[in-house]
């Protein structure tokens, strides 16, 4: 399959990634590529201008500092996965980061693009947002509370790039992931952590955009066992239904991966 | 269009392309190498696997403009002085293929997870496998061709050693 034609420019910096942006209205960033490359070539998005940016050093880094593993914007999923410093601080990042796709895709999607694009069964999203993450742009800072707007949206504004994400390490903290056999998409993946700031538990696949459950965090602030969430249900209504599985069956994964995740954390 | 410039088995290579040429048709279009396969053209099949800079990558979802500067490894370019490489002899000697067709994705993500984890198990190298497929569903002799292929480079290693 062959994409619409379209212009490439290559970034050096963030600086040269933002005017080229500024220059291209409707133009794109590319980082790994991994979605929107696919996307491309069914012809689902026809972007005139691509503006890479993935071999921009600025944005590919792993730093470990003042309680918080900083992930740079370019770092890819394979990077996260194989860090060492990422192991220790928050084994459950580099787990989840070790189930996106397979070993190829692994090697060229980044961290930053799937946080960009919060793809609703897209891995990533459910880390940021059950460690209470902060995505760093290249003009702000965004809680990970206010970034997950709605399917395949964000508070990301126009020419916005997101240049790192910032983790505080938890006390505890396991994603558990159902995936799809064939594509390895999580039908349901739940993240849960307990963090100095209390429990979050977030949920990614099951629903059009990656949420949180507050009664399985309230139960599991007072006891942080899988007992303590087993009879906490979420509800059908707005869950994804497709032919891998149905609203109710996507609503009961729910509770078996955070029992399963808060058996592996506690 | 953009000139393009990289390695490929070792050898310089500078092309005009269109920007939105994928890296499998610049291989197999442009270079006429035609051991990279596309299967799927979807990113799931693995069919298309080529390494870059050292790493297995689907060569149907990277622009051959992404590849500026780098080192790109096709299936072509594994056996060395008309010897096979270990990979290679260890698919021949166990049936590690059917009909053939994912068989140069297969060969380059066993080279690439061998290099990356050394001897595996069975179970370790199925994870390794889950972005190629094999529509024979041959994969029991592509899991001990591996197996056999990561003992084999790891006593080859040692006896360097």
């Amino acid at each position: 399959m062959i994409t619409y034609p379209f212009t490439y420019r290559r970034a050096k910096s963030i600086a040269e990634a933002e005017a080229m942006l500024k220059a291209a209205p409707e133009g794109k960033l590319l980082s790994g590529g991994q979605t929107l490359i696919a996307a491309m070539k069914m012809r689902l998005a026809n972007p005139p201008e691509l503006i890479d940016i993935s071999g921009i050093k600025e944005l590919d880094y792993i730093r470990v500092a003042n309680g918080a593993v900083a992930i740079g914007a370019a770092t890819t999923h394979w990077e996260v996965a194989t860090s060492a410093d990422v192991a220790k601080a928050i084994p459950a990042l580099a787990h989840l980061a070790s189930l996106i796709g397979d070993p190829a895709v692994r090697h060229k999607g980044t961290i930053g693009g799937s946080v960009a694009n919060n793809d609703p069964a897209a891995d990533y999203p459910s880390a940021v947002l059950a460690l209470g993450a902060t995505v760093k742009t290249n003009r702000r800072s965004i809680a990970a509370d206010d970034f997950f707007t709605g399917m395949f949206s964000t508070a990301l504004e126009e020419n916005e790039i997101v240049t790192e994400i910032s983790f505080p390490i938890p006390e505890k903290a396991a994603y558990k992931k159902f995936p799809n056999p064939a594509s390895r998409y999580a039908m349901v993946g739940v993240f849960a952590a307990r963090t100095k700031n209390g429990v979050r538990v977030a949920v990614t696949g099951a629903a059009p955009c990656v949420f949180r459950v507050p009664e399985m965090e309230a139960a599991l602030a007072k006891n942080f066992t899988p007992d303590a969430v087993a009879n906490i249900k979420v509800g059908a209504d707005g869950m994804n239904s497709d032919i891998h599985g149905s609203a109710e069956y996507r609503a009961h994964l729910v509770t078996v991966m955070a029992k399963r995740a808060v058996a592996e954390a506690a | 269009m953009t000139v393009v410039s990289m390695t490929v088995n070792e050898k310089p290579v500078s092309l005009d392309v269109e920007d939105r040429t994928l890296l499998v048709y610049f291989l197999r279009e442009n270079m006429r190498l035609t051991g990279t396969h596309i299967g799927c053209d979807t990113s799931q099949c693995g069919a298309c696997v080529v390494h870059v800079n050292g790493k297995a990558v689907k060569s149907c979802t990277m622009f051959a403009v992404q590849a500026e500067g780098a080192k790109v490894t096709t299936i072509e370019g594994l056996a060395k002085d008309g010897k096979l490489h270990p990979v290679q002899e260890a698919f021949r000697d166990n049936h590690g293929l059917q009909c053939g067709f994912c068989t140069p994705g297969m060969i380059m993500t066993a080279v690439d997870m061998i290099r990356r984890k050394g001897v595996m198990d069975r179970e370790t190298i199925r994870h390794e496998l889950e972005g190629n497929i094999c529509r024979c569903t041959g994969y029991v002799n592509i899991v001990s061709a591996i197996e056999d292929a990561s003992k084999r480079i790891a006593g080859a290693a040692e006896k360097v050693a």
